[in-house]
C-alpha cells in the first residue's frame, strides 16, 4: 500500500511518519501532485497556524490538489482545520471541503485553559474510522481553535462546549486530535483508515 | 472533560535511566526506551526524558536517543536538560520530541521563552522551575511552606537565584510558556507528598497547566495534588521505576476517588 503524507510548512509531521512506520508501512513525504494523486491513502497532518500554512499550500497549488483527491484522505489537527471553509485564526479562507467554520475556544471558567492540551474523550463516534469503538475513548489533543458540531461530525468531544473532534465527507476524514500520539486507541483509528 | 495526567520522568545519563534522591545519589533504573514503552502500555499519559549529561558528546547521544524514542513511543513526550538556545530546541523537535522543557536557560535569559513560542508555538514549551522554600520559621500549623518565601534555583538545584517562584511562573506564563513544571526541592525525594499549597497558588493564578513534581510516595499523594493542589498533571520517577506504585493501580484508585484520568 502506498501512503503519502502531504509535505508542507507545518510542524510535527515526523510523528505521523513514525506512527505509520510502526504499522509496518513506509510512507512517502511529498508535495508532488502526481505522487499524492497516485497514493492509495493520503494523510494531511501537522501542527501550525492557519494563515501561514494556507498561504504555503496555495503558493504551491497544493490547495487544489488536496481538494481534488479521490482516495481516502485523513486530515489531522491543523490539517482538519484547513479542510474546513474558514478559520478565525488569522481570518483565513481554507479549503472548504467541510462546509463549516473554525472558531477560537472562549474560556468560561479559570479551569478552561487554552490551548486544550492533553487527553479527552471522543464519543458518539460513527463511520468506518471508528469501527470497533463501543464506548468513549481517550485521545490526545493540542489545539486552541475548534469546529462546532455540524452535519459532518463523526465524533464529539466536550471542552468548554461539545464540539467536532472528527469530521467526514465522501472520501475525506479528519481528526482534531493526534491519533499518532494517542496510544493504542490512536493506532486503531490509523489502522481503520489504512484499511478503508 | 480533560483528564488529569500521570507522567513518569526518566533521568538519562549516558543513554541509561537514573534517578536521584534530593538531586544526588544516582541509582540505575533501566533502558530508557524499554521503560518508556512499558509505561506507555501501562497507561502513562506522557513521558519526560531529562538529559542530565553535561558534555557535548552526551548531548549528541541524547539526540540520537530522542530519535529512537519518537520512532517507538506512541504517546507524547517532553525532553529537557542542556537546552540553552533556540537551535537546541529545533534540534530536539526535529528529532521528534513533542515538547521541550527549559529551566536554567530561561532564568538566565527569559526572552528564550518568547523566541521558542514565536518559532514553534507555546504548546512545545514546558518551563521547569526548581524552587525551595527558604523560611526557617515553623508556622503555627507546622508547615513552613504555606506562606513562606520560595526562591528559584538553577543548575540542577545547585545555584540559588533571587527569583521568586510565583513571580517567575507568572512571567513565564506571560512570555508564552505552554506549561509550568514545578519541582519543590523541599519535597523532592522525601516521599511525603507534593507541595500542594504552593501548587494550588500556581494553578489558581496561571492560565496554563501546572505539573506537580517532587514528593510522590503514595497513591494518596497523587489524589491530594489533584484535589488540594489543583494540579493538572503529576510527575514522579522512583515510585514508578521501582514498581512501588504501578500506574494501572494508581489510575484505578484515582477513578475511585472521583478524579478523571485516562484508562
Amino acid at each position: 500500500m502506498k501512503v503519502a503524507i502531504v509535505k508542507y510548512n507545518a510542524g510535527n509531521i515526523c510523528s505521523v511518519i513514525n506512527a505509520i512506520k510502526r504499522m509496518g508501512i513506509e510512507p512517502i513525504l511529498t508535495d508532488d501532485a502526481d505522487e499524492l494523486r497516485a497514493a492509495d491513502k493520503v494523510i494531511f497532518p501537522g501542527q501550525g497556524e492557519a494563515s501561514s500554512t494556507m498561504e504555503y499550500l496555495k503558493a504551491r497549488g497544493l490547495d487544489e490538489v488536496i481538494k481534488s483527491l479521490k482516495q481516502p484522505v485523513l486530515g489531522i489537527c491543523i490539517g482538519m482545520q484547513l479542510m474546513c471553509k474558514h478559520s478565525e485564526e488569522g481570518d483565513t479562507e481554507c479549503l472548504g471541503i467541510f462546509d463549516t467554520e473554525v472558531k477560537r475556544f472562549m474560556p468560561q471558567r479559570h479551569e478552561d485553559k487554552v490551548p486544550q492540551m492533553g487527553w479527552n474523550t471522543v464519543y458518539d463516534t460513527k463511520s468506518k474510522l471508528y469501527e470497533g469503538f463501543t464506548q468513549p475513548e481517550f485521545v490526545y489533543f493540542v489545539h486552541s481553535y475548534y469546529v462546532p458540531l455540524c452535519e459532518h461530525t463523526i465524533a464529539t468531544t466536550d471542552y468548554i462546549q461539545p464540539y467536532s473532534s472528527s469530521l467526514h465527507k465522501d472520501n475525506f476524514y479528519a481528526t482534531q486530535f493526534h491519533p499518532e500520539k494517542s496510544g493504542s486507541v490512536g493506532e486503531r483509528i490509523l489502522k481503520n483508515f489504512l484499511e478503508m | 472533560m480533560l483528564a488529569k495526567r500521570i507522567i513518569p520522568c526518566l533521568d538519562i545519563k549516558d543513554g541509561q535511566t537514573v534517578k536521584g534522591t534530593n538531586f544526588v545519589n544516582l541509582r540505575q533504573a533501566g533502558d530508557p526506551i524499554e521503560l518508556g514503552k512499558a509505561y506507555s502500555q501501562q497507561g502513562a499519559d506522557e513521558l519526560v526524558y531529562l538529559d542530565i549529561t553535561a558534555s557535548h558528546e552526551g548531548r549528541k547521544t541524547f539526540t540520537q536517543l530522542v530519535t529512537r524514542i519518537a520512532e517507538e513511543i506512541n504517546i507524547p513526550f517532553t525532553v529537557g536538560g542542556g537546552i540553552n538556545e533556540l537551535s537546541d530546541v529545533e534540534r530536539l523537535l526535529n528529532a521528534g520530541a513533542d515538547k521541550v522543557s527549559i529551566n536554567s536557560a530561561a532564568l538566565r535569559r527569559p526572552e528564550l521563552i518568547d523566541e521558542i513560542a514565536r518559532n514553534f508555538g507555546s504548546q512545545v514549551i514546558v518551563v521547569a522551575i526548581d524552587a525551595k522554600c527558604i523560611d526557617d520559621t515553623i508556622h503555627q500549623n507546622g508547615d513552613p511552606m504555606i506562606d513562606g518565601t520560595w526562591r528559584c534555583f538553577m543548575n540542577g538545584g545547585r545555584l540559588q537565584t533571587e527569583r521568586d517562584l510565583f513571580e517567575w511562573a507568572k512571567e513565564a506564563n506571560e512570555r508564552g510558556a505552554g506549561e509550568i513544571l514545578f519541582t519543590s526541592m523541599n519535597h523532592d525525594g522525601v516521599k511525603a507528598g507534593f507541595a500542594d499549597v504552593a501548587l494550588r497558588r500556581l494553578a489558581d493564578t496561571l492560565t496554563i497547566p501546572v505539573i506537580a513534581s517532587g514528593g510522590a510516595g503514595t497513591r494518596e499523594h497523587f489524589r491530594d495534588t489533584f484535589i488540594n493542589g489543583h494540579s493538572d498533571a503529576a510527575l514522579a520517577a522512583s515510585v514508578f521505576h521501582f514498581g512501588e506504585i504501578p500506574i494501572p493501580e494508581l489510575k484505578q484508585y484515582l477513578i475511585g476517588e472521583g478524579i478523571n484520568v485516562r484508562l
